[in-house]
């Protein structure tokens, strides 16, 4: 009996398994530097530039600055408050970097290997933990919902209005964004005909044309969603440091607020990921990758670069955008996900079927590059109208201010109707 | 651990392989859950117990072959009823909920009714034949095309009795017969929910329009100002 034995499927998953989590986590203590370096930059600092090899006086650009980090808050006090929720505290924070890294099952982080010839090893090795996962945009969607909790329960286990606050602002803001980020990612999935984002990318990479120049109105609606999705600025609301201290993790300290923020930073790198992979054509590039399964070494090694050096590039969009846009109110939050970004999401989904079902019918009429011409200038036309529409029609802000039935000043009035200040008038009320 | 000792291992459990390990884990999580969810007095331990329970049972469904089932029980239930519930538990969660006492009648007769379901519910399961027999192993087609293809029409399964039910009948009807009822539901709800108010002038712009009359006097500069600054 050898049942218990992992096979060599199995081995290839945990291998794979270590390589992405280990990458993923030293990713995110540098991707920390490279944020600080921006932010710097774009607040003409110098930024952290100090700590290099230790007990030396090399500084290295700053590059031990992450180790140091690290090992600072792994050592502080792990300090639990009495009034939280023991257990929930715990979990919350398990929860979030559990999903967080889940999600990485279906997501592909290169293209394939050569041949390898092992025995029960199925070639080409696919750079992805669970190849032929038939659900994997759902699988990544639903563990993304999943994250959810481990903000909702930080905010309310630990107790205090600042972080309850951020908690509900979070999974409001989390759960508004999933329909706008599901819309702009059903266009592509409608177009490609598969969930599974290894095909995806492997259909960009045959026709050559990513799905950002086919689906532009789709690219902007997921990229908007995904910066929500992320919590990072504009949408920071969970966490607004000016507002709620710290959001739902005001109350943690330590290992455990290292695992939040290590999350988060990993919702950003997830959805790098996902932007590069559905629109930017994944680890394809003209003329220097092929467009086929067959790969050399160096040629497999060339797409995973590619693959990463487009993640790295929207990362830096993402942290330029930090420094760039100030906060949205949470109304603007919600108008901008419910009257903008849905109804430009439908649209798009719209265009995207019309566009695919009458396909064939253009193909033999008009040709191959016609047809290519037409599936992507119709796309663009609607996508400038839908944004001079939106911007037309959805007012930018929304008037919030207290509703005032008095001007408590003017006192000759309430003597001459004599009414008490304050007091509904009932022509207001529906009868 | 050497051969022999796995095998003496195997021996002992016939079921003990991995695909067996994580059955059981996940079964038993998903038990263990739901009876933390009828015995625990915390409201918000309630619905969180709920979704490990519903989270262990989409882990069931991947170790079925179900993938599609899996991941719509995690983005459904999981991702999506349970977040709005554990969001108003949480919301509206008093003292009077953070310590729920259940009356002892009340544990007697869901002792009982949950006893009879749970007698139904085994007889039934062992009175399927294909059940009794080895397992098929987990299944390896695809999963997601032919459901979709089954929802807007193209019967994918066999149809057996060819005169009762007729073929390539599909689910598209019962489909949009459940989203027509959703739609209606929502509309209900929007109807009940609506704002009691109709659509007037607000009582500041009103101020304004009558103090236009005399303008000139300090209280209609100001309200003006207001009002104008709406705009």
């Amino acid at each position: 009996m050898t049942a218990l034995l992992p096979s060599p499927e199995t081995i290839a998953a945990l291998v794979k398994i270590g390589l992405l989590v280990g990458g993923l986590m030293t990713a995110a203590a540098y991707l920390v530097l490279v944020e600080r370096w921006i932010a710097a930059w774009v607040q003409d600092r110098r930024g952290p530039n100090r700590v290099g090899i230790p007990l030396t006086k090399i500084r290295l650009f700053g590059l031990g600055q992450p180790l140091a980090d690290g090992l600072k808050i792994i050592f502080k006090e792990d300090f639990t408050p009495r009034h939280v929720d023991k257990v929930l505290y715990n979990a919350a924070p398990l929860a979030l970097l559990t999903a967080s890294l889940a999600i990485f099952a279906a997501i592909p982080f290169g293209s394939v290997l050569p041949p390898l010839n092992i025995p029960g090893l199925p070639d080409p090795v696919p750079f992805l933990v669970a190849p032929g996962l038939d659900v994997g945009v759902l699988w990544v969607f639903a563990l993304s919902s999943i994250a959810v909790y481990g903000v909702l329960l930080g905010g309310w286990a630990s107790n205090n209005k600042y972080g309850f606050l951020g908690g509900l602002r979070s999974s409001a803001q989390l759960v508004a964004y999933e329909i706008p980020l599901g819309l702009g990612l059903l266009g592509v999935v409608l177009a490609t005909g598969s969930l599974q984002l290894d095909i995806i990318m492997n259909k960009q990479a045959e026709t050559g044309l990513w799905y950002v120049f086919a689906q532009p109105l789709g690219f902007v609606v997921f990229l908007i969603a995904s910066f929500a999705e992320a919590a990072r600025l504009p949408f920071d609301l969970p966490e607004a440091e000016q507002e709620l201290v710290g959001g739902y993790h005001t109350e943690y300290a330590g290992i455990k607020l290292l695992l939040f923020l290590v999350s988060e930073f990993l919702h950003m790198v997830t959805a790098a990921f996902l932007i590069v992979i559905m629109f930017l054509g994944g680890w394809h590039f003209w003329g220097i990758t092929g467009s086929t399964q067959e790969v050399t070494w160096v040629g497999a090694f060339l797409r995973f670069g590619i693959l990463s050096a487009k993640i790295f590039a929207v990362i830096l969009f993402f942290m330029v955008v930090r420094w760039s846009w100030p906060r949205f109110r949470f109304d603007q939050l919600m108008n901008l996900a419910w009257k903008v970004m849905l109804p430009l999401g439908l649209l798009n989904l719209v265009v995207v079927a019309t566009i695919e079902e009458f396909r064939p019918a253009l193909q033999s009429a008009l040709g191959n590059s016609l047809t290519t011409g037409v599936a992507v200038g119709v796309p663009w036309i609607i996508f400038f109208g839908g944004l001079i529409c939106a911007g037309m029609l959805t007012p930018s802000s929304t008037d919030n201010r207290p509703i005032r039935t008095r001007d408590p000043f003017d006192q000759e009035r309430h003597l001459e109707k004599d009414e008490p200040m304050n007091k509904p008038s009932s022509e207001l009320v529906e009868a | 651990m050497n051969h022999e000792a796995l095998s003496v291992l195997a021996s002992l459990f016939p079921f003990l392989d991995w695909h067996g390990f994580f059955f059981l884990l996940f079964a038993g999580v998903a038990c263990v859950a739901a009876v933390m969810v009828v015995l625990s007095d915390n409201v918000v331990r309630m619905a969180l117990h709920l979704v490990l329970s519903l989270g262990a049972t989409a882990g069931l469904f991947f170790l079925a072959g179900a993938e599609f089932v899996g991941a719509m029980q995690l983005m459904i239930y999981v991702g999506g009823t349970l977040v709005l519930l554990v969001f108003g538990v949480m919301l509206t969660a008093q003292t009077q909920l953070v310590a729920l006492r259940t009356p002892a009648g009340d544990r007697v007769i869901a002792g009982i009714l949950a006893a009879a379901l749970l007698a139904v519910l085994v007889q039934a399961a062992f009175s399927i034949d294909s059940w009794q027999k080895a397992g098929q192993g987990v299944a390896t087609a695809p999963t997601a095309t032919p459901l979709g293809m089954a929802l807007v029409g193209v019967r994918v399964d066999q149809v057996a009795d060819e005169n009762l039910v007729r073929p390539k009948s599909g689910y598209l009807l019962p489909f949009e017969i459940v989203s027509v009822h959703l739609l209606v539901v929502l509309v209900g709800a929007a109807y009940l929910a609506r704002a009691k108010r109709r659509r007037v002038p607000r009582p500041v712009d009103l101020v304004a329009s009558a103090d236009s009359v005399k303008p000139g006097s300090p209280v209609a500069a100001s309200s003006t100002l207001v009002a104008g600054g709406s705009e």
